[in-house]
């Protein structure tokens, strides 16, 4: 059996890349070990209710369009029609430091007049980096590891203002600690504060159901429950993989999005001795706690109403977002709640839902036995009901239905180390590995979230595939 | 393939690829980047469609004689003479 192209993983970025490869006639498979395809992003049923594994928001277009942005292109290099994505822009978000809040919109005057009004003193010089970051070219990728922490405090004084801008790119992202490196936190600020945020109707199974659609359409194929247990590699260059039943699949090109110390593992021990080390350890991942209420969340009583779509929290004055000491970290943390997004006639006929991130030790829960972990769960999720109460309303007392998943749950289904979500501190920026024909895809890329996770796997399939070179003279 | 038939073709190709574009008035002499929203991703499509439809292979030099529909009608006379028109909608 053979394919010009093997993918490892079906999720947004095995997709993508995929499609790209099969749209310019190369024989793909991808290879997804789940029964379900998806991966970080996928779905699952519980309690006789549908869930959504990872997505809080996608970012879209916000007022513009989608012309120009990450999601337009990436639609784009799909041939996927912008219309036939259904979008529910957020409501408003916020951002908790403390005693401090700011809410933020798909409109960024908004977000731009809200940190003027906190922090009246600075407000020119963000007014100026603001419009600065919102101009950056994202093509132009400068030099790597610099620190987004440093490069703020220079440009804004060190303050909370700059852990305004940090903490929503931080979480959603690979962040070091309480710190990301400075260009994914450019295309993070342009993502989260200047193209907005929405939900696609259905949430992600009918927009993962659109890209396994167009795969097939352009004679793509796609295997389920076919895990890889090998990447086969001869002198130097990748030439196919084994599959868990023993079957081989040879190929000429095989991208991964398993991640760089999976992928490597996969190559063999002698690749992974010498190439994956310490520096590739899980620093940060999560806990998420999914409640389903009995009453909109915005309807609930309490001090303060939980309108909005998204929040980002730390319940201290600075950001000092660091590895859990211990199992889950009761200071830092997101609350997503879908059904703010859009509005309530886009919501008829379902249950609310409420979900609580809070962020999480890679290591400590995988190491937990059994009845413990089942406590400790109980008491993370607990907490992060808790913290909502705290900082909106009480939610506890109009739970109908709770699931929980932690790093361990994101390890067993999508066999990421250390239950990683957005990949490891190291990335590899040209898809590159020490195998010949080996191209990482996905997080460890580069880039994360299913628009991120989309386009590494369209640009490595291009460069790597396809033979597409970076430069394009104007 | 006629030098008219070559501005057909790639404009039937920047439609595949920008099918939100309006492509009905477009200067053959001004960059197309000017006149439409083309990045580097979808010009890189545009060569690869060419290789797809056509077998036609532009190396990396040549590329920047194609920013413009005349340019490309230049560029691409002689490796198309002995093509038929291929709409990229029928492929």
């Amino acid at each position: 059996m053979r394919y010009d192209t093997l993918v490892i993983g079906a999720g947004f970025s095995g997709l993508a890349a995929g499609i790209r490869a099969a749209m310019f006639g190369r024989r793909v498979l991808v290879l997804e070990r789940h029964y379900l395809w998806g991966g970080l992003n996928s779905f699952y049923k519980r309690g006789g209710r549908l869930f959504d594994t990872g997505l809080h928001a996608l970012t879209n277009c916000g007022q513009r369009g989608p012309k120009g942005t990450p999601l337009g292109r990436l639609l784009r290099q799909l041939r996927i029609p912008f219309d036939t994505l259904e979008l529910l822009p957020q409501r408003v978000s916020e951002i908790v430091l403390g005693e401090r809040r700011v809410r933020f919109s798909n409109d960024p005057v908004q977000w731009t007049s809200a940190i003027a009004e906190l922090f009246p003193n600075d407000a020119d010089r963000f007014t100026t980096l603001h419009a600065e970051l919102a101009a950056a070219d994202l093509d132009r990728v400068g030099a790597p590891d610099r620190s987004a922490r440093k490069l703020l405090t220079e440009r804004l004084g060190d303050g909370p203002l700059v852990d305004f801008l940090l903490m929503p790119t931080a979480y959603y992202s690979s962040a070091r600690e309480g710190d990301l490196d400075w260009d994914q936190f450019v295309m993070l600020y342009q993502a989260i504060f200047c193209e907005g945020m929405a939900q696609p109707r259905g949430g992600i199974r009918p927009l993962l159901k659109l890209f396994v659609d167009r795969l097939i359409e352009v004679g793509g194929e796609l295997r389920r429950k076919a895990p890889v247990v090998r990447i086969l590699v001869e002198r130097d260059r990748a030439c196919g993989v084994e599959l868990e039943d023993g079957q081989i699949i040879a190929a000429d090109h095989v991208l991964s999005s398993a991640g760089w110390p999976a992928t490597m593992a996969l190559a063999g021990p002698a690749w992974s001795v010498q190439h994956v080390d310490t520096r590739d350890r899980t620093r940060i991942t999560v806990l998420e706690t999914i409640s389903v209420l009995d009453t909109p969340c915005e309807r609930i009583a309490g001090p303060r109403p939980l309108d909005c779509s998204t929040v980002f929290f730390a319940d201290t004055e600075r950001f000092a977002f660091k590895t859990p000491e211990d199992l889950v970290d009761p200071h830092h943390g997101v609350i997503s709640i879908p059904q703010n997004f859009g509005t309530p006639s886009d919501w008829v006929g379902h249950e609310p839902i409420l979900r609580v991130t809070l962020f999480a030790h890679p290591d400590k829960w995988h190491q937990l036995p059994s009845a413990e972990y089942t406590q400790n769960k109980r008491a993370a999720s607990d907490a992060a009901l808790a913290l909502t109460a705290r900082l909106y309303s009480d939610p506890r007392p109009h739970e109908v239905f709770r699931d929980v998943f932690t790093p361990r749950t994101i390890t067993k289904y999508t066999g990421h180390t250390g239950g990683a979500i957005y990949g490891g501190p190291r990335k590899w920026r040209d898809g590159t590995t020490p195998i010949e024909n080996l191209v990482l895809i996905g997080a460890d890329q580069g880039m994360s979230g299913i628009v991120g996770a989309g386009l590494s796997g369209i640009a490595m399939a291009n460069r790597h595939v396809l033979g597409a070179s970076r430069e394009i003279p104007s | 393939m006629t030098r008219d038939e070559i501005v057909i073709a790639i404009k039937d190709i920047i439609q595949q690829i920008a099918p939100d574009e309006d492509l009905s008035s477009l200067d053959k002499g001004v960059r197309l980047r000017d006149q439409i929203e083309l990045d580097s991703m979808d010009f890189l499509d545009i060569v690869m469609e060419l290789r797809k439809l056509y077998g036609v292979q532009v190396p990396e030099a040549d590329y920047k004689e194609l920013a413009t529909l005349e340019g490309c009608a230049n560029y691409l006379e002689s490796h198309l003479a002995d093509k038929e028109l291929h709409c990229a909608s029928n492929a």
